[in-house]
């Protein structure tokens, strides 16, 4: 047989270990890729759409349901615009208590996202579930810290899965002093073990696979950005949130349900190695530390280390979680009263998986006019297609379709994406012709 | 329902999703070190989101997230009916087609056009409808999301061989017995407790705040009265309706409670 003439088609039907649904097509003639698609195929759900006529007090829970996973980044970047329009002073209690409400997801999140999720992979397994009997230490470590989580949304919005406590304002309720002193006795314990997380995180061995790329995170003058902050680039730009539009395009491919995102014509890097990337030097001194033990150097350039990224960073929610937290005291009222007004408005922040971008046009009783939602997967989808192609190649592509097929679910689950917030995820199908 | 259809032993699970957020999928992979404890005593065989795949192999329970809302959708769910002994729906959007059944009541078609460039690549249905206006559904767990604690009872009652229990009444009664004070007659807050299912905990009159009927309608609710009461706290016709027109807005008891309104406002 003639290897040059060798042609191969790999489609993977549904992907697996992904939130959501999508598929992939991949088509490799005589040794070069003619054909890379991601096609995201999770039904549309409209949410732009029946927004409208529905008011500021009933955004929070509606945004909530796009996604199950990080409900939070949805609401919080909601009524972050909400306020805005409203010149709404946030009580220094509840802009504290929402990061730590969103520090919750983040811990949660990227904790099923490590152990449920990618870690499988790099052990030969097809699950957790699988993973736990060859490392159980390890994966009911990982539980528990997702466990933890989820503990600190419930404090806030009783439930972590379409939490119901925010408000345009603060919140609904403020947690009594004695459940806050448990959660943070929790917190302190849970320390030792997400360090011994990113040692193990570190220890496990990834493909090196050196890629050019523009990081886009969010960045704080002070804290590392997660609720608040400018839209920063690693080529320079520093914008608000007002101004994404101006910078950032969304477009349609007739073969996906998720709207494509780019960065002056590129696609571009959202998440947790971005912000990583942008923002590493705001991470406290303890963290700094296991970092710089765990031998990252930053700035990355290899998605691969998108686990360890991830690692660290719940390393970093648990610590601005316990330090917000540590002079906890119940506040006079855990929200102020809003009044609302017509306009324009914007919000961003950092979901677990990306940079979250809403827009909402708003009257003057406060009922939504139009709304517009970019998710951190749109955004990374440009970025994912891009990275496949150039991965494959450094792989090489005369392994066996399984190979193949293993190497890009690996490369597409680095990104955590998130298909039903993308609104729109895989199924793998290899050509070789 | 036939709780025998299952026999003792470890039986074959499957969790299938349609269009959903993911969150009721959370209910399992959020157990905990639970979830390792589930995974002995039944056999995961298809859960896209956790690994195992095998989406058109014999069941003996099949959990179903999600709506119908796409033409392939309408085959997907004929064809896991026929390969499950049993069919689980969770989650508002299979009970009641969801958040997303808001557009039921609107022009999709025109909505596709105005978000996609290219609608004609998008294959979605007018209507989002849950899963029994398809196939026969052997038991429905209202919630939006359902909790861990309820696809553990669930899971338990069947492993029993007992019926799983069905939690008709109202969100009031568990605000009574977590001795909550009620946060429409103290605070004149338009709660839907009245007329929403059990199940949650009242959580949100446990932070001083409404209930927005996420569980969906409860056994006899009286939805004309509660309609009339949130009349006499100031809300108008308008605004009655968004309250019974949201995450479960095809439920049949909260779809009639809002046409009724909207004829009467006319």
């Amino acid at each position: 047989m003639n290897e040059q003439k060798r042609t191969v088609a790999i489609h993977v039907p549904v992907l697996t270990r992904v939130e959501g649904e999508g598929a992939l097509d991949l088509r490799i003639e005589n040794g070069e890729i003619t054909e890379l698609r991601l096609r995201i195929f999770e039904p549309p759900r409209y949410f732009e759409k029946f927004l409208e006529g529905h008011s500021y007090t009933e955004v929070p829970d509606m945004v909530a349901r796009i996604c199950g996973i990080c409900p939070v980044a949805y609401q919080a970047t909601a009524v972050q615009a909400l306020e805005k329009l409203f010149g709404v002073e946030l009580d220094p209690w509840a802009q504290a208590m929402r990061r730590v409400f969103y520090c919750g997801e983040w811990i949660q999140s990227h904790s099923l996202h490590i152990h449920l999720l990618a870690a499988p992979d790099y052990f030969g397994c097809n699950s957790a579930i699988e993973l736990a009997r060859i490392a159980p230490d390890e994966v009911r470590r990982g539980l528990r810290i997702q466990a933890l989580g989820n503990e600190l949304m419930e404090l806030f919005g009783a439930r972590s899965v379409h939490p119901v406590g925010i408000r345009v304002g603060g919140f609904h309720g403020a947690p009594a002093q004695s459940k806050v002193n448990a959660t943070r006795d929790k917190l302190r314990a849970a320390l030792p073990e997400a360090e011994a997380l990113i040692r193990w995180a570190a220890g496990i061995r990834v493909p090196q696979d050196d890629q050019s790329f523009i990081s886009v995170a969010m960045r704080h003058t002070s804290d590392y950005a997660i609720e608040r902050g400018q839209i920063v680039t690693s080529d320079g730009l520093n914008i608000g949130s007002a101004d994404f539009d101006a910078h950032f395009a969304e477009h349609h491919e007739p073969f996906s349900t998720a709207l494509f995102s780019t960065y002056h014509q590129q696609s571009y890097l959202v998440g947790p190695l971005a912000r990583l990337n942008l923002n590493h030097d705001h991470l406290p001194e303890h963290v700094k530390a296991l970092l710089a033990e765990s031998g990252l150097s930053l700035p990355s350039r290899n998605l691969f280390h998108s686990m360890l990224a991830r690692s660290v960073e719940v390393l970093l929610a648990l610590h601005e979680a316990l330090r917000l937290l540590e002079d906890y005291r119940l506040p006079d009222s855990p929200y102020v009263d809003v009044t609302p007004r017509a306009g324009v408005t914007t919000g961003c922040t950092e979901a677990p998986r990306g940079m979250l971008w809403h827009r909402y046009e708003m009257d003057d009783k406060g009922y939504v006019v139009n709304a517009r939602i970019v998710p951190p997967t749109s955004q990374n989808q440009g970025r994912i297609e891009e990275d496949l192609r150039m991965s494959l190649m450094n792989f090489g592509l005369d392994h066996p379709d399984d190979a193949l097929r293993l190497h890009c679910e690996k490369v597409i689950r680095n990104y955590d994406p998130c298909i039903s917030c993308a609104t729109h995820f895989l199924r793998m199908n290899v050509e070789r012709g | 329902m036939n709780a025998s259809l299952v026999k003792l032993g470890k039986p074959r699970v499957a969790v299938h999703k349609f269009s959903s957020c993911d969150g009721c999928q959370l209910a399992f992979l959020n157990l905990g070190e639970d979830l390792l404890a589930l995974a002995e005593r039944v056999e995961l065989v298809h859960f896209a989101e956790a690994g195992p795949l095998d989406p058109d192999t014999e069941v003996d329970i099949a959990f179903v997230e999600g709506s119908v809302s796409t033409p392939q959708d309408l085959e997907r769910i004929q064809h896991i009916r026929q390969h499950s002994r049993m069919l689980i729906a969770i989650g508002a959007c299979a009970t009641s087609g969801g958040i997303q059944a808001l557009r039921n009541n609107t022009d999709g078609t025109d909505w596709v056009a105005q978000i996609y460039a290219h609608p004609e690549a998008i294959a979605s249905l007018a209507h989002s409808t849950p899963i029994s206006s398809h196939v026969k559904v052997d038991f429905e767990l209202w919630g939006c999301p359902v909790s861990g604690p309820q696809i553990v009872a669930v899971v338990n009652s069947l492993l029993l061989g007992v019926a799983p229990h069905d939690n008709v009444d109202k969100v009031c009664t568990e605000c009574k017995r977590r001795n909550l004070t009620c946060v429409m007659v103290s605070h004149g807050v338009a709660c839907m407790g009245p007329v929403t299912r059990a199940g949650c905990g009242a959580l949100c009159p446990s932070l001083g705040r409404d209930c927005y009927g996420c569980y969906g309608p409860a056994e006899n609710a009286n939805t004309d009265a509660l309609a009339a009461q949130f009349g006499h706290l100031g809300l108008t016709p308008q605004d009655i309706v968004r309250r019974f027109q949201s995450i479960n807005s095809q439920a049949p008891v909260f779809l009639a409670a809002a046409e009724k309104m909207r004829q009467r406002d006319e």
